[in-house]
């Protein structure tokens, strides 16, 4: 009954890995910049500077997440109709949570009212934790197993899923992903915000390091000490403990050191499932295994050739586009008269450029 | 109602509303893209303010679409498992492609577009949004092609040990003759959605006295757009028509409730009935001769299959069963949409005529129509998407597997609405949300051209934005 997956699957289930891996490296900031946006910001400019660091890019980002779907449907369909059937309650509240978020950048600016505009702040905030959260817990739930018989079929309620080892995997993508934000914002701001941004990271890094750390030594004792998962954990949790010892010094190492950490997790979390798609908790022999609930090798094949061609094509534009925007936002940007794109124009120093009051109506929104 | 009902509720509903958004932000990226175009080669200020202006019906529009399309891709998973089961190895692949190929591209360059003016060079700012819309357009392809391989399945063969259909060959499911014509009726069916969006809105500007000139230039590009693209839509659907008669014979003879098999068939433009699977007879039914014939088979007393002839045959390929859809339906959907887009090559060669009179301004009850006009295109292609879908029932996927037998069995009936619930209520606030920021924007109304550059200042300003905050964040 269990067979060992070939070249294809293996090669189709690490790239979904990687598509993982990337949606919560990139969004993982996003996340943490979300929850922080009525915290760190004090008055209307320093909270549009911040909705600014990650206006450009969030929804690239969540693509991440919607061609990990796509790509587990096209490879996996077994896995894909088992995991999204089984975990229906939970995915709802994900993708409400992903709605209220999407529309919350959105429609944040079309409206100059103080109370809509915090209305949308709020909804940020709680939309963007309780993803965070969740999507700490599926992962739990998707590593740990779920009730299933051997007809690959779920039976699980909401609350079934809510066990302490899952909450704890929800506690920890939900302060690894704040800490990632505010390492983020320590990039991507300055003056004053990026001091408080600063600060967060500080407080909230040793959280995230000793829930993590925990979370990963439950893991590998689930796992049996399987030799590679204990190997990545220890890597994981020496990449998320090194990150407070580097907040002092260099930004871009502790955003870096909460990237490594992000990434070894889910990797360590993806070992710890290989060579299951969706284990079960009522009985090991019941594990729907990768090689079962894949595709046709042609399938993969083809799926293979489009990922040649297109991953790097969307690399790279991808890349340019965080290129495009790397300036360091502040208070001061987006703080009376100034515009950001007045900033940027001073900053490039594009000559004739027209400073944002001049000729036409004052900005009717600061 | 039955888990299996609960389900088809929950997808009719989420797919109808983000089915809103999808065609007016495909044909609102063109002609921003368009108007943006336009100023870039010309270097006029007043395409600079339409790009604006639509610009922002755009990206409200792009926002909802954006957020109900997750929706849309996760619940083949969650509601209809023993679907994706059976057909993931095929139907997977153009999703995945999709997101790969087209999800990325026109979000990663919607976010350099909104906020990319004055930071990038013009010409490059002008690639990213027509990126967008290519984006869009791809996207598009590949999901029909999904959805024309469930209308008229090919390039597969079905594993009767897995109990699955196995993909065969994908060049022939992403150049299905099916997806070959739904392609193009679709998108110019969306630059039509967008012409009337346009057309309407600046009509209702006309109608408050403030037709500026990006009213007028908007007018001018608009109609045309408009009138030709619905004209394409029509004539996209007609072969549609005769490929349906050979594919989906049954779906063509639901959409006229035609009983038997006829020689030089009638259309039927009205008739009432009860909407029952067998209504058993029309009264009052207005008729077309010879027009169903023309549209199913392109000759004058071509032979159109009949429900019953159909049904029958069905039944010696497939066993016992009932093969028809529901008449009621499809009849008026079917009607629906055929009659939407009359009244908007109507409404659009009006406005045609009265601009060439420069008499836009003036003609009042155009201006109220074309008002009203904005919802025509909605109509339409909901009244498609349900006619297409609704038709090909009891067939999930046509003639291998049934509706019935696609549902996820471990769903129970609360879950499904408690969560169908929970996507009304927030679609619900996402509708109240979005239709009044853009009925605050057409209120509100283009800005103004700018004050004459001061004395002394010898060149033209540069056309760098005003700090237009709608437009970012």
């Amino acid at each position: 009954m269990h067979t060992d997956p070939d070249f294809l699957q293996t090669l189709w289930f690490v790239l979904i890995g990687v598509l993982w891996v990337g949606y919560f490296t990139l969004e993982g900031f996003d996340f943490g910049v979300g929850m922080l946006v009525r915290g760190l910001g004090r008055d209307k400019a320093e909270r549009r500077a911040l909705i600014h660091t990650i206006g450009p890019v969030w929804d690239g980002n969540e693509v991440w997440l919607l061609t990990a779907g796509g790509a587990t449907f096209a490879a996996f369909p077994s896995w894909y109709a088992t995991t999204f059937s089984g975990f229906y309650l939970a995915l709802f509240l994900v993708l409400a949570a992903l709605i209220v978020r999407g529309v919350s950048f959105e429609f944040w600016g079309k409206v100059a009212s103080e109370r809509w505009r915090t209305t949308w702040e709020w909804a940020m905030c709680i939309s963007s934790g309780a993803a965070a959260l969740l999507f700490g817990v599926a992962w739990a739930n998707f590593v740990a197993g779920v009730p299933m018989g051997p007809d690959h079929v779920i039976h699980a309620s909401l609350f079934d899923l809510l066990h302490p080892y899952a909450l704890l995997g929800g506690l920890v993508t939900l302060t690894l992903f704040l800490t990632h934000g505010a390492n983020f914002l320590r990039l991507r701001t300055k003056g004053e915000l990026a001091d408080r941004a600063t600060t967060v990271a500080h407080r909230v890094a040793p959280v995230a390091a000793a829930l993590m750390v925990g979370f990963l030594i439950w893991t590998a004792s689930d796992q049996s000490w399987d030799a590679v998962v204990v190997v990545l954990s220890i890597l994981a949790a020496v990449a998320v403990v090194l990150v407070p010892t580097v907040l002092e010094r260099n930004p871009t190492q502790a955003f870096g050191g909460t990237t490594a950490a992000i990434a070894l997790l889910f990797v360590a979390l993806l070992a710890a499932l290989f060579p299951n798609a969706v284990p079960s908790s009522t009985n090991h022999l019941f594990d729907l295994q990768l090689s079962a609930a894949s595709s046709t090798s042609y399938t993969l094949t083809v799926m293979t050739v489009v990922a040649v061609i297109f991953v790097p094509i969307v690399l790279a534009y991808t890349a340019w586009a965080y290129w495009v925007f790397r300036h360091r936002l502040g208070r001061d940007d987006f703080d009376g008269p100034m515009t950001p794109i007045a900033v940027m124009e001073h900053k490039l120093g594009t000559p004739g450029a027209p400073s944002a009051g001049s000729g036409a109506k004052p900005p009717t929104v600061v | 109602m039955t888990t299996l009902d609960l389900a088809r509720t929950q997808f009719g509903v989420t797919t109808l509303f983000h089915f809103i958004f999808v065609p007016m932000s495909i044909g609102l990226a063109v002609f921003v893209a368009l108007c943006q175009t336009l100023h870039y080669r010309t270097g006029r200020e007043v395409y600079l303010r339409m790009t604006r202006f639509w610009g922002k019906f755009l990206l409200i529009s792009m926002a909802i679409g954006v957020v109900t399309g997750i929706v849309q891709e996760f619940q083949f998973g969650m509601n209809w498992s023993l679907y994706s089961k059976y057909v993931g190895d095929i139907f997977g692949a153009p999703l995945a492609m999709e997101a790969l190929i087209a999800f990325f591209l026109e979000s990663t360059f919607i976010g350099l577009w909104i906020f990319g003016w004055g930071r990038l060079s013009p010409k490059l700012h002008l690639v990213t949004i027509w990126c967008v819309a290519i984006g869009t357009m791809i996207s598009a392809y590949f999901i029909l092609a999904a959805n024309s391989w469930m209308q008229h399945p090919v390039g597969y063969a079905v594993n009767h040990v897995s109990h699955r259909a196995e993909l065969k060959d994908i060049f022939a499911v992403l150049t299905n003759s099916t997806v070959l014509l739904a392609f193009p009726h679709t998108i110019f069916g969306a630059f039509a959605t967008a012409a009337m969006l346009v057309v309407g809105i600046c009509a209702f500007q006309l109608l408050r006295k403030r037709g500026g000139d990006v009213v007028a230039r908007s007018m001018r590009l608009a109609l045309p757009i408009g009138t030709v693209a619905v004209i394409l839509t029509m004539i996209f659907g007609h072969f549609q028509g005769i490929l349906m008669e050979t594919q989906q014979p049954m779906k063509m003879a639901s959409a006229e409730v035609l009983y038997n098999t006829k020689n030089g068939a009638s259309f039927s433009i009205f008739a009432t009935g009860s909407f029952t699977r067998f209504p058993g007879h029309l009264s009052a039914d207005l008729r077309i001769p010879h027009a169903l014939s023309i549209l199913a088979t392109a000759s004058w007393n071509g032979k159109v299959d009949g429900i019953r002839q159909i049904q029958a045959s069905e039944v010696t390929k497939h066993g016992p069963g009932n093969y028809t859809p529901i008449l009621g339906v499809t009849y008026w959907t079917f009607r629906l949409m055929i009659g939407a887009a009359t009244l908007m090559l109507l409404l659009m060669l009006a406005g045609f005529v009265f601009q060439r009179r420069k008499s836009l301004d003036r003609a009042r009850w155009f201006q109220r129509l074309a008002i009203v006009g904005i919802f025509l295109p909605i109509l339409a292609n909901w009244t498609g998407w349900i006619f297409t879908e609704m038709g090909r029932q009891p067939w999930v996927v046509y003639g291998l597997l049934k509706t019935s037998a696609a549902n996820s069995p471990n769903v129970a009936s609360g879950d499904i609405i408690a969560t169908l619930a929970g996507y009304i209520l927030i679609y619900g606030v996402l509708i109240v949300i979005g239709g009044w920021l853009m009925f605050r924007e057409i209120k509100h109304g283009p800005e103004p051209p700018p004050p004459p550059p001061a004395e002394g200042v010898l060149e033209e300003l540069p056309l760098a934005p005003n700090p237009d905050l709608v437009l970012s964040y």
